[in-house]
């Protein structure tokens, strides 16, 4: 542990040095090695992100090696207490999450969460989308609205479990149909495989969830798209929630936290790593790859932005019924 | 492209030498995964993701399909040799693998999980390649008031394991129910029975609970009843299938083909479902002779059948993967995952787009296929040779498999003391004789059928009468019903008659 630290503050040191050298921001090495703790099992979204910022970082230099730690379960609420307890104080080591964690650790009521961490950047963001099966009567937005404000009960939507994003957004557009949101007739199914076949095979009237998860369906023409939750619109000739007249935007956002009781310089480092990693050629070229939307924000920005989220997330969750 | 053409074609890529190479890999590193516990084929399969920024998307499809065959051959084998299932599709083939292997029949009993691997293997791609598009049509016209009534009627399959007492039978069914309610409920995202544990909050892994029942439980026992004097060391018995073996054996392969295919088709189908109505079949088709086996020295049927239909319905799984670009499983999702690591899009169009890949895929299953089944028979006598181990060294060496290959499912202390814990309720369930194989059943089947019936009843707004005016649902129940009642009934009739 001892040889680590003095790592980390040779590295630190060097920094202003290696800045005089000719061979650009890029070639910066900030840290000898970094530990990255991902709170969901390997080839999930969180996991995803995790590597990409591994393999960005080490093609352009900014990291010499990474070691992984893969805790999952229960929306990440597992692996946070972990993280929590065994990386305080330690300035080289960063955890993985998201919108997702900011949902569960209030629906579990988890006694650790995420202002048990320290906030570094939030990366990336994937809207959800509202979608109908093909045949469906539903032809745009306002149809879906329509039904929904006769009889929230009748319209069956199928998600991704209780309390997550896709429960949410189906909460946040009752209530601004002046609807009780506990009157919805929401369907929770155990991942997006089984919530895109009851779509398909029309057992619900609609569905809920990431825009990436539906985007094939809706391509093949299998699934319609009514709407997007984004600030702009992620697919062709389907509008958002927003300018149909709804202020409804909502994200399932992924970012980069840092281990509780870091010092402001240890911070410092790591909002500084993250922000020469999304500067790099090399990010850019993952984000274009995967199909992920930037969503860059840094340091005090995303504090702000998180303490927001987490007031709005909870204050919905209280509406559906599912926070004390 | 029509199947044929399409897998000439698939046969024409896939028997390249590199490809040829990949599917031998991927076999190897399978079978070595299946065999221990704890390291599914999606973890292995995620962790070799990075490889996809090396290997082209042939290559490395072909070596992530041959670990996902290989990882359902190499299961069954610990089922077998030490009653300790390495997954949740192989828990069934214990019940009777392990009882065989206890008295001698070991190598009958890897042989025809193999055979019947390698039967249902190739009845599955078939069914991928021909049937994969039209039934998967069909597949998603069940909805969750289907789903449920398909539990219902797997719940009767608990009938055939219950033993001598119903009330020892349905209390361990009881037990397995509770069991399943640990965790955060999917419907209101609530935690229940977590006592503020957070490890307990994603429930309690049912291959975690098997291990610990059949393994754990009957090591204790043995370390507690255990008379000092009897050092007797097994009988490995003959190692190859006997021409009454293979007689045996046929049909239920052939039977659990049939029944596992369609189920890993269905969305919410599984593998778990399928092995329970296999072994629920066989047992009651089973002639008078072999229905004495069961439950006593091993019946052939109970390990041909489940085994059967745990790798068809594998096989199937990947057929609403491939024509729809739907994870309906763990590992289905994690390849679908490197699919887009290659700029592929995974939808209902990959058939048409990729048609190159798909049809190669097809085909390296074939091959990987007959390459398991060349790899695992000889296998057989080395596997059965563990048996001569001395029973102390033996249930030792199971203590320390179970132990490890539990902590690594999560690296969680938690799930060791859990393990340990339910041992010691098993070691004393067996003492005082209650089956321990339905609270296996009862904690696959009750958070399914809960989740499946609250879906439904969602659906409806809370209107019970779905599950009969729905007529596949109907149907399901009313097949229930009569195999519940039937043999009863029967029985009466038979009774009166003779009286």
């Amino acid at each position: 542990m001892y040889i680590r630290r003095r790592n980390v503050l040779a590295a630190a040191a060097a920094l202003p040095a290696a800045g005089l050298l000719p061979r650009g921001a890029s070639a910066q090495q900030r840290f000898n090695s970094m530990y990255v703790f991902v709170p969901a099992g390997p080839g999930g979204g969180w996991d995803g992100l995790g590597r990409a910022i591994e393999q960005a970082s080490r093609a352009a230099g900014l990291v010499g090696s990474f070691q992984f730690e893969n805790v999952g379960g229960a929306g990440g609420t597992v692996g946070l207490p972990r993280f929590v307890s065994q990386r305080r104080g330690r300035g080289e080591a960063i955890m993985v999450a998201g919108a997702v964690m900011v949902g569960s650790v209030i629906t579990n009521r988890t006694p650790v969460g995420l202002k048990d961490v320290t906030p570094i950047a939030r990366m990336t963001t994937e809207p959800g989308v509202i979608v109908v099966p093909a045949n469906s009567p539903f032809q745009n937005l306002q149809d879906f609205l329509n039904a929904l404000r006769a009889n929230p009960g009748a319209v069956a939507v199928g998600g991704g479990s209780a309390g997550g994003i896709d429960h949410i957004t189906l909460g946040l557009i009752l209530k601004a149909l002046g609807k009780n949101a506990r009157e919805a007739s929401y369907v929770a199914f155990a991942g997006g495989g089984p919530a895109q076949a009851a779509i398909l095979g029309a057992q619900v009237r609609a569905g809920i969830s990431g825009v990436s998860e539906f985007a094939e369906q809706i391509r093949a023409g299998r699934m319609r798209a009514l709407a997007t939750t984004g600030e702009t619109r992620s697919l062709d000739n389907v509008p958002t929630l927003k300018e149909s007249g709804m202020d409804i935007t909502l994200g399932n956002w992924r970012g980069v936290f840092g281990a509780p009781g870091i010092n402001a310089t240890q911070r410092q480092a790591l909002v500084d790593w993250m922000t020469a990693l999304h500067a790099s050629p090399q990010w850019r070229e993952i984000v274009q790859r995967q199909g992920w939307d930037d969503a860059f924000l840094v340091g005090d920005a995303f504090t702000q932005f998180l303490a927001r989220d987490q007031a709005e997330t909870e204050q919905v969750l209280r509406d559906i019924g599912l926070a004390g | 492209m029509d199947a044929l053409s399409g897998l000439a074609l698939g046969f024409g890529n896939a028997l390249t030498l590199a490809n040829l190479g990949w599917a031998l890999l991927g076999c190897f590193l399978g079978t070595a995964i299946g065999v221990l516990p704890g390291i599914g084929p999606a973890l292995t399969i995620a962790l070799l993701l990075p490889i996809t920024f090396s290997v082209s998307a042939t290559g490395a499809f072909i070596l992530f399909c041959g670990i996902f065959y290989g990882a359902m051959y190499g299961g069954s084998t610990t089922s077998i040799l030490l009653n300790t299932p390495g997954e949740s599709g192989s828990i069934i083939t214990s019940l009777e693998g392990a009882k065989m292997a206890r008295n001698g029949r070991a190598g009958p009993a890897l042989a025809t999980a193999a055979i019947g691997s390698f039967v249902a293997g190739m009845v599955g791609t078939i069914g991928i390649a021909f049937l994969g598009p039209i039934i998967v049509e069909l597949a998603l016209q069940l909805g969750p008031a289907e789903y449920f009534a398909l539990m219902v009627l797997c719940f009767v399959t608990v009938s055939a394991v219950l033993g001598g007492s119903a009330i020892r039978g349905l209390t361990s069914l009881f037990f397995g129910l509770l069991l399943g309610l640990v965790g955060i409920d999917l419907q209101t995202g609530q935690p229940r029975l977590t006592f503020g544990i957070p490890e307990l909050l994603d429930g309690v892994n049912v291959v975690l609970v098997a291990v610990a029942l059949f393994a754990v439980g009957e090591t204790l026992y043995l370390a507690w009843r255990y008379v000092e004097g009897k050092q007797e060391v097994r009988a490995v018995g003959s190692i190859m299938m006997s021409r009454s073996d293979l007689k045996r054996s046929f049909w239920p392969w052939i039977r659990g083909a049939g029944l596992g295919f369609p189920f890993g088709v269905m969305p919410a189908g599984g593998t778990e479902m399928p092995t329970m109505l296999s072994y629920y079949a066989e047992r009651k088709l089973a002639g008078p002779e072999a229905r004495k086996e069961f439950g006593t020295t091993g019946a052939i049927e109970g390990v041909a059948g489940p085994e059967a239909a745990n790798n068809a319905a594998a096989a199937g799984i990947l057929v609403p993967m491939l024509t729809l670009g739907l994870p309906t499983s763990a590992t289905a999702a994690i390849m679908l995952s490197a699919f887009q690591s290659y700029g592929i899009q995974p939808g209902p169009l990959l058939f048409t787009s990729q048609a190159e890949l798909v049809w190669t895929l097809i085909a390296s299953l074939f091959v990987a296929n007959v390459m398991l089944v060349v790899l695992n028979l000889p296998l057989v006598g080395l596997w059965a040779r563990i048996l001569k181990i001395p029973q102390p060294q033996l249930y030792a060496g199971i203590l320390v498999f179970a132990t490890i290959g539990t902590y690594g499912i999560s690296n969680s202390v938690v799930d060791l003391i859990l393990l340990y814990g339910i041992g010691v309720i098993a070691m004393f369930m067996r003492r005082f004789d209650f089956p321990v194989a339905p609270v296996v059943i009862g904690m696959i089947l009750g958070p399914m059928a809960e989740q499946a019936m609250r879906q439904a009843l969602t659906i409806s707004q809370g209107d019970w009468t779905t599950f009969v005016t729905r007529p596949v649902s109907a149907c399901i129940l009313a097949v229930a019903l009569l195999a519940l009642a039937g043999p009863r009934l029967y029985g009466a009739w038979l009774r009166r008659v003779a009286a």
